[in-house]
């Protein structure tokens, strides 16, 4: 193990509108996130010593987008690495500049995720994203969208713990409840389990509502050493742990399909890192934003991180406890569901969020209270093939 | 300026404008088809194999591990002896699947029940399940791995089929 890594805060947050964003070119979208997280922390371009850029791409024209949009944004001749790790690629960004900054190498590293996917048509992006799952063995002969990949999930999973498809809709009504306040957000519209229930299979169990939408969007982080980020601030958060881990690419290959391998055992190394009790993590986490693709996902969410026993999340859902209020909120931004999944941005798109959560800088109809300073954020690639769990918080 | 207006002003250009926000978008010249060539030596037995109407995995002789999808190399014992074995004639559906909004490239297809099923203690599957009656489908049920050709495209390859 690396010993005395140095503590990493977060100084600055910038997140571009989401949505269907045709008004605006790669570049420019990548400046909208850049920009704010620039002037959030106060500095400028040339403070900056190390940038780390995800964008999963293929569905936009650019296929080595990293040193165009630092062209763009005034950041050449800066050092920048791309990095992917499919629908986590942002949190992996992060880790990569929280590294540069953790070791010693960068004192200040800017942290972008960005995605367009608008560039192509709707077919081609579930195309695209079904390719992610394992090219040759599952996607060149039986065709796996995405969102069937999650209905082999739902379906096990309500077939074992009795869960519903109404239970899987209160989480969309519950994430686009607070996308309605997020002016970032994708959707912002108030639905009914009525409106979910009544939406078309996409993949049975799972219906139009139940899934996250195709996304242009893009969400930066400048992240600073102790020393620097003290002279800059004073509000820094803290990143106190973004552990990841792996699953198998084939779906197949795993044991079952109740819960995300990788999740858990992230969960595990992010708790024991920020001095997290693993039984009772809803105790010390004031809000969390997870990775709801699909409502399966949050479900399976709930458990793999510990705020539900097994088998149980769908419960927190039935009994509306994970609403502001409850017993831990979560994806009080509307979650990938409502605010949108641009799929290399979400990562750091999540971490924006908590920022400002444990700043209290959101719209105060989301605003979770803030206790104990600190926030969870589960981002998971592909169907678990990567999975990143990142603690942060205000108090060093 | 109206649309109308607004189109006519990118006259000899590739530009459209967008549908829902009426902003003009580069509808790019280029068009690329991309298709990949994949190796198959050293697994080339699982093909020949499947031809022939079998479905084989790969056994480290070593440790005794059973790869499905066949490997070549055994990292757990970072040696490279295998042998072929057979997949179990009888398997058991773990979940499925039934994709209704498809991929570009399988949009030819009528919709697809897509499965996982166990053989044995080794070897898990996803694959089609061919069902008449998509609604009978039950996870539980008794599945069989056959090797079938596929329509349209006419090449063989392996599907799920429930045991009655």
């Amino acid at each position: 193990m690396v010993r005395n890594l140095r503590k990493v805060a977060i100084i600055g947050y910038g997140h571009s509108k989401f949505g269907k964003r045709t008004d605006v070119n790669f570049f420019e979208l990548g400046w909208e996130s850049i920009k704010e997280a620039i002037n959030t922390a106060g500095i400028s371009q040339e403070d900056i010593d190390f940038v780390a850029l995800s964008n999963f791409g293929l569905w936009s024209s650019e296929p080595s987008p990293a040193a165009s949009i630092l062209e763009y944004a005034g950041l050449t001749p800066k050092e920048v690495i791309r990095v992917e790790t499919a629908c986590s690629s942002g949190s992996a960004a992060v880790k990569t500049a929280y590294m540069a900054v953790a070791s010693g190498s960068a004192d200040i590293a800017l942290a972008i995720g960005i995605e367009k996917m608008h560039e192509s048509g709707t077919s081609d992006v579930v195309e695209l994203l079904g390719r992610i799952g394992s090219y040759f063995w599952e996607f060149e002969n039986f065709g796996p969208t995405f969102v069937g990949y999650y209905a082999l999930y739902a379906n096990q999973y309500m077939h074992k713990y009795g869960a519903k498809e109404e239970d899987l809709a209160k989480i969309a009504v519950k994430n686009h409840y607070y996308g309605f306040y997020n002016p970032k957000a994708q959707f912002r519209k108030k639905i009914t389990i009525e409106d979910v229930m009544s939406s078309p299979y996409i993949a049975w169990p799972l219906k139009l509502y139940d899934c996250s939408p195709i996304t242009d969007g893009s969400a930066a982080l400048i992240l600073a050493s102790e020393e620097v980020a003290r002279k800059l601030t004073d509000s820094p958060v803290w990143i106190k742990a973004i552990e990841g881990a792996t699953a198998t690419a084939n779906l197949a290959k795993r044991d079952n399909y109740i819960s995300i391998p990788s999740a858990v055992i992230a969960a595990r190394k992010a708790y024991k890192k920020a001095g997290i009790d693993p039984e009772k993590p809803y105790k010390h986490i004031d809000v969390a934003e997870v990775h709801d693709c699909f409502t399966i996902a949050e479900i399976m969410a709930y458990e793999d991180l510990g705020f539900a026993k097994r088998g149980e999340g769908f419960k927190l859902a039935r009994e509306e406890q994970t609403y502001i209020g409850g017993l831990i909120p979560v994806n009080l931004s509307g979650g990938l569901k409502s605010k949108g999944h641009p799929i290399a941005a979400t990562g750091v798109s999540m971490m924006v969020e908590l920022t400002k959560q444990l700043l209290q800088k959101v719209e105060s109809a989301r605003q979770a209270p803030i206790n104990n300073g600190t926030a969870l954020a589960h981002n998971v690639g592909g169907t678990g093939h990567y999975v990143f769990v990142t603690i942060l918080s205000l108090s060093k | 300026m109206s649309n109308n207006d607004e189109k006519s002003s990118y006259e000899g250009l590739p530009v459209s404008l967008d549908k829902k926000l009426g902003v003009p978008v580069w509808n790019d010249v280029r068009e690329l088809k991309l298709r990949y060539r994949m190796s198959l030596g050293k697994i080339k037995k699982f093909f020949s194999a499947l031809s022939e109407g079998k479905i084989m995995a790969t056994k480290c002789k070593h440790c005794g591990r059973i790869y499905f999808p066949p490997q070549a190399d055994c990292p757990y014992c970072m040696r490279s002896d295998m042998e072929w074995v057979d997949v179990p004639n009888e398997g058991v559906l773990e979940t499925f699947t039934i994709v209704n909004i498809k991929p570009t490239t399988f949009s030819h297809y009528d919709d697809y029940v897509l499965a996982i099923a166990r053989f044995g203690d080794g070897i898990k599957v996803l694959a089609w399940l061919r069902v008449d009656e998509k609604s009978r489908v039950r996870i539980g049920m008794r599945v069989k791995l056959t090797v079938i050709k596929r329509i349209p495209e006419g090449y063989y390859t392996f599907e799920l089929e429930p045991i009655d």
